[in-house]
């Protein structure tokens, strides 16, 4: 690796960008198909209700309309699947219900789909579909846990009864029992954790074409992970082949989370276009988008800690209750169980943990993972307790955390996870002297003066990242592999094509892995391409979710070039008539060792495409595949320290400074890195700060829009303070362990912290996400009695 | 959004004929009010006739005692204006605080005011500077023109053509903006002038802008800050949503009040 | 059904529209020009921001035929041949985009700002993007972006 101008560790400036810079990105809405048709997807605008007949005879003789179907002509088509089965604590399966793509019988949500309008124009259908006369009964909605706990509540679903998905938990309950049981000090806090709406700025689209020469289907759609499409596309609900299926996820803008799942508006296009023998194109208003994207988060927990004379945590027993929405999306049950309950040990020793999440039903959007997944809900929870309980013992809110860091690795936590390596005091200092943290009491000295209320809060954290090894998450429930496919074509004339089973949606895979390749052939960056979002040209792929591309994506690229240089040795050995154990590769050059003999990277690849001079026995080409199933989460760290000053008159919170103190293992390109890093921390402040879905009680959703649902904008914002100290991880080649989720992970809760410190001496000891100005406002008027 | 005839005159009567010939006729200015709610449907009109063609509505002038705006002034010609600028700095600040760059750039005082948003600014400007609305056949005190939540005065063909601001002594405008639509939901407009003190508040009310006697009372004994300070404002009609409910509005409102005296100077 | 006609990025361009066209839909379905993108439909989000006669405005809250005779430029018009705009050279430089979607939309809107301030501060930056949602890179590079372009315009286009 040798860290050159646009190897591993320089901040190469992207190669999306000329594209993306000119207006020359292909999103999904920008293709456009010979002989498209619009389709217009009709959307339940009641929370729950009985749907009889539905009367379409006036919509199908509208203008331009080719046809609509309902769910009773795709009845008999596969429902969506989810991809994760939880066990309850009894060892019980998890209520799986169906999730027919089109409602038939009943309508779980507002933004459940009705009906497809398919016609000439978009306006022409989007017209038709006000004409489709739907004879509905309503039925009483249950808008959140509460509602759907409370006794007598109305089912979502018959066969689940209390509104109840599962019932699940993790750790060893007896064991923390007894430690409460013997501790000196029990802390215990009640925290939600906010609905969050995911908001990538371009809305959903997809255009399905059906070929009826070959039978084969395109579809191209706003996705994360095109494969994962395929597979639950094409296994699940259509049943087709995975050759007859071709998925194309092309320049996607932003995901977060909301294009990991298969939706069934993917699944209803893709079968119409296959009844109608024509390409049928649907964008996604965001109005729509408000209502049928997946939403994040939604959790209401109590929590207790247990701790000794000495601050010493001695046990963590966590209750959470989470919603899962009306259906059970792609990745839904696994983000409130495993990837939220094996986080509460975060980096420190607590020796007992234990943690039990009973999920529910709802008649609100499917909950699914956003940018963190189940990782924000568990550091939250973690860090508002941590600091509550430094309050209420007298001890400092740095030392409490400090006393009880892990510093021996490999640590085993009491809640599965293994942490291979880390250093949290490294981070936790570089972020104490970045934020000036000892000074800050005459920074809140001098806003007194100004009459303003100054806090800072912190958040030491962990998250674990790149989901895997394949058999355990299998043995828990997971219904796909989590390894990823890279393949690395060299070309007759020493270009270089990198293939990878990731998506980039933003996150820069083609200027990071081609720095990768191009570093360790030794071929000019430029040199290197990387293809990605098609499923027609790459082998297999789990795409891009969970801060897992490079660690997982990455590795499995650097192991076919590894493939690369094993077999290009055997050619250079040949060429050169040497042994293959004595050919050394350096900077592009097949060497013989101890010797000015070599040949370049260029003239073996020319000689694998024309073998005239070839060693025997060897194919000819020069392309290589690897699979990499990892063999642990890596687990990124850090220290994030929020400031803030209180308007005590309009309760205005303003963020004025956020630093971040970081450990995402092995850096290829730190400016890219820190984007990432900025785009978590928006997002983790977003929720803090603004964010809110909410919903009334009869279901409708109240934050339908840009108008009222609060978006993070510039002037929302400071400049970021970012630092890092790296430890590499021990188990991929690269040291890489993940950072597209750390902001939003570790954040809130330094926000929150400073928030209630700021306000602490007005007696607001508590605080919810988000503090708007309202909340903080009615929470000093409280104070006040 | 339905479809619809689209006028573009060059002179008021052409545009009046247009409209008057219509069935369901609309204007035009600069369609930031107009657009989005026809995009949701929420006006449907058969004809939509432009003023951005007609002569005579742009231009703001200084008149010595008031200055005036023509209708199709954008928030950000206001805004902009050395004239503004110089004799009414409240109006100014104010229309550089209207929805965001782009709006400012295209939205016009006189579409925002036939429009009437109970959100939006013009409104508390208009009423607390005793701003007097031009339209092509009278003039329209700003006391009888607005009339209550998208309500105005205006007969179905009558276009505003200018809106005349006296010039005050002292103004100033304080809004506090909803976090995600940044439309106001507390913006007050003080001004001291020809018109007297007044005290003028959008956003709030369910009824649109509206006068706050009491602390207009007060101000005139004593323009200050302190004088506003303990007058409370009643959650009687306040609008409520998820912002902002009734109670912190009218909190809100007598915030704003008071740092629009002091931002009086 | 209307007739308009416009310059956009310099060459004159005409289509048969409805009244109910957006300007958007006009540049992206009649012209192609699928630069400039849609990301909301109430007026928020900016990804469709364009310049017409040289103020950036909101493309999908403008009829078509509101910009008949008008000067329009996309993003697509903003560079000279091979050779990037200052301020989308800034933004590569500096990181000012990720996914892109929001992208066409923040740099017109920040070439307007430049036209206005040759030297804006961060404060201005931020206020003046107001009507600019961005998802992936926390406005923190698009700031440093717009600034470091603003200077490098030197007060123009």
């Amino acid at each position: 690796m040798s860290g050159n101008g646009t190897g591993i560790g320089a901040s190469v400036k992207r190669k999306e960008d000329a594209r993306f810079l000119t207006g020359r990105g292909r999103y999904t809405d920008d293709i456009n198909l010979p002989g498209q048709l619009y389709g217009y997807i009709l959307r339940s605008g009641m929370a729950h209700a009985k749907i009889g007949a539905v009367h379409t005879d006036a919509a199908r003789a509208a203008p331009g309309v080719h046809a609509v179907f309902t769910g009773k002509d795709m009845e008999g088509v596969g429902g969506i699947p989810t991809g994760w089965l939880i066990h309850s604590k009894d060892g019980s399966p998890m209520v799986e219900p169906g999730h027919p793509a089109l409602a038939i019988d009943k309508v779980r949500y507002v933004g459940d789909c009705v009906a497809i309008v398919v016609a000439e124009t978009a306006e022409q259908a989007r017209s038709a579909a006000n004409l489709i006369d739907v004879e509905r009964e309503e039925l009483q909605a249950v808008a959140s846990i509460e509602a759907a706990e409370a006794d007598g509540a109305p089912l979502v679903f018959d066969e689940a009864p209390g509104n109840v998905c599962y019932d699940w938990e993790v750790g060893d309950r007896a064991a923390t029992d007894a430690a409460f049981d013997a501790a000196d000090h029990v802390v215990s806090i009640d925290v939600v954790n906010n609905r969050l709406i995911p908001n990538a700025i371009e809305p959903r689209a997809a255009i399905a074409n059906y070929d009826p020469a070959t039978g084969d289907y395109t579809l191209y759609t706003t996705s994360q992970n095109p494969h994962l499409v395929r597979l639950l596309l094409g296994a699940f609900v259509l049943g087709l082949p995975e050759h007859k299926l071709r998925i194309v996820a092309p320049d996607v803008g932003g995901g977060f989370g909301s294009k990991i799942p298969h939706y069934a508006e993917e699944a209803i296009l893709t079968w119409t276009a296959g009844q109608l023998g024509r390409p049928v194109k649907w964008t996604c208003e965001r109005l729509d988008a408000f209502k049928s994207d997946t939403h994040g988060r939604d959790h209401i927990s109590t929590a207790k800690l247990a701790l000794d004379a000495d601050g010493h945590f001695l046990g963590l027993h966590v209750t959470t209750k989470a919603n899962l929405g009306a259906y059970l999306s792609t990745f839904a049950t696994c983000v409130p169980t495993y990837l939220y309950g094996i986080l509460f040990a975060g980096p420190y020793t607590t020796p007992a943990v234990y943690c039990e999440v009973k999920s529910f039903f709802t008649n609100t959007v499917p909950v699914d993972a956003l940018r963190g997944a189940g990782r924000p809900e568990a550091t939250y929870l973690l860090e508002r307790l941590v600091d509550k309980a430094a309050v209420e013992l007298g001890m400092d809110r740095v030392e409490i955390r400090r006393k009880n860091f892990i510093r021996e690795f490999p640590y085993q936590t009491p809640v599965a996870l293994q942490y291979d390596h880390g250093d949290y005091d490294a981070t936790l200092d570089l972020a104490l002297k970045a934020a000036d943290w000892a000074g800050f009491e005459g920074r809140r000295a001098e806003a007194a003066a100004r009459g303003k209320r100054r806090g800072i809060g912190i958040s030491t954290f962990i998250e674990a990242c790149g989901i895997a090894p394949s058999a355990v998450v299998g043995s828990l429930g997971a219904r796909a592999g989590l390894y990823e496919s890279g393949s690395v074509r060299v070309h007759p004339t020493g270009s270089v094509s990198v293939f990878t089973g990731t998506h980039s949606h933003g996150q820069g895979h083609e200027t990071t892995f081609a720095q990768i390749v191009s570093d360790m052939l030794g071929v000019d960056f430029d040199a290197v391409d990387v293809v990605h979002g098609d499923s027609a040209k790459i082998p297999f792929g789990m795409g891009t979710y969970g801060s897992r591309s490079l660690a997982v994506g990455g590795t499995a690229i650097y192991l076919a070039v590894e493939k690369v240089i094993e077999k290009g040795k055997k050619i250079a050995a040949h060429l050169l008539e040497a042994s293959a154990e004595d050919i050394e590769f350096e900077n592009g050059s097949f060497t013989v060792a101890g010797t000015d003999r070599s040949k370049t990277l260029g003239e073996v690849a020319l000689t694998a495409y024309v073998p005239h001079n070839y060693p025997e026995g060897l194919e000819p080409g020069l392309e290589e595949t690897a699979f990499y199933d990892p063999l642990n989460f890596t687990f990124p760290a850090g220290t994030h320290i929020a400031e803030v000053e209180v308007d005590p008159e309009t309760g205005e919170v303003e963020l004025v400074a956020v630093t971040g103190a970081d450990d995402v293992g092995r850096i290829i390109n730190p400016m890219i890195v820190d984007g990432q890093l900025h785009g978590g921390l928006a997002h983790g402040i977003g929720q803090a700060l603004l964010e809110e879905c909410v919903y009334q009680d009869d279901g409708q959703l109240e934050t339908g829009s840009y108008m009222n649902y609060t978006m993070p904008r510039a002037a929302d914002l400071p400049s970021f303070n970012i630092n890092h100290n790296t430890t590499l991880c021990t188990h991929n080649p690269l040291g890489a362990k993940g950072v597209g989720e750390v902001g939003s992970i570790g954040v809130p809760p330094a926000v929150i912290n400073a928030v209630i410190d700021a306000l602490r001496p007005l007696g607001v000891n508590d605080m919810s996400m988000p503090a708007t100005s309202q909340r903080v406002w009615q929470a000093i008027q409280r104070a006040n009695g | 959004m339905n479809d619809f005839t689209y006028h573009a005159p060059t002179s008021l009567d052409d545009a009046l004929a247009a409209l008057r010939g219509a069935e369901g006729g609309t204007l035009i200015a600069g369609g930031q009010s107009l657009l989005p709610i026809m995009k949701l449907n929420l006006a449907a009109p058969t004809d939509v006739v432009s003023l951005a063609g007609v002569a005579g509505l742009d231009g703001i002038s200084d008149d010595g005692d008031s200055v005036t705006v023509g209708a199709m002034c954008t928030h950000a010609q206001v805004a902009g204006s050395a004239t503004v600028q110089g004799r009414i700095p409240a109006l100014a600040a104010m229309a550089d605080g209207i929805g965001d760059a782009q709006v400012r750039n295209a939205g016009t005082i006189g579409g925002s005011l036939a429009h009437n948003d109970p959100a939006a600014d013009y409104p508390a400007a208009c009423v607390a500077l005793g701003a007097t609305i031009v339209t092509d056949r009278r003039e329209i005190a700003s006391d009888d023109y607005f009339q209550g939540m998208f309500m105005t005065a205006l007969e179905d063909d009558e276009i505003i053509t200018a809106v005349r601001f006296p010039v005050p002594a002292r103004a100033a405008y304080a809004k506090f903006a909803n976090p995600a639509s940044k439309y106001a939901v507390a913006g007050v407009m003080v001004a001291d002038g020809p018109a007297g003190v007044r005290v003028a508040v959008t956003g709030a009310s369910g009824d649109g802008v509206f006068r706050m006697a009491a602390m207009e009372d007060a101000l005139r004994g004593s323009f200050s800050a302190e004088a506003v300070a303990g007058i409370g404002v009643s959650s009687d009609g306040m609008l409520s949503d998820t912002a902002a409910g009734a109670e912190y509005r009218a909190h809100l409102v007598a915030v704003m009040a008071k740092r629009a005296v002091e931002a009086c100077g | 059904m209307p007739t308009v006609t416009m310059t956009v990025n310099g060459m004159e361009r005409s289509g048969t529209v409805e009244g109910r066209t957006l300007l958007v839909d006009f540049l992206r379905e009649h012209l192609g020009l699928t630069g400039t993108h849609v990301g909301c439909d109430t007026s928020q989000c900016g990804a469709c921001v364009v310049h017409v006669n040289g103020s950036s405005v909101k493309s999908c809250t403008s009829l078509a035929v509101q910009a008949d005779g008008a000067d329009v430029t996309t993003i697509e018009g903003l560079a000279n041949g091979a050779d990037l705009h200052p301020m989308q050279e800034a933004f590569r430089e500096h990181h000012g985009l990720q996914c892109g979607f929001c992208t066409p939309g923040m740099v017109m809107s920040a070439v307007d700002l430049a036209n206005r301030n040759a030297d804006p501060s961060e404060h201005e930056v931020r206020e003046w993007l107001e009507g600019n949602l961005c998802r992936c890179t926390g406005y923190h590079n698009i700031v440093k972006a717009v600034q470091a372009g603003a200077r490098a315009m030197g007060g123009g286009s």
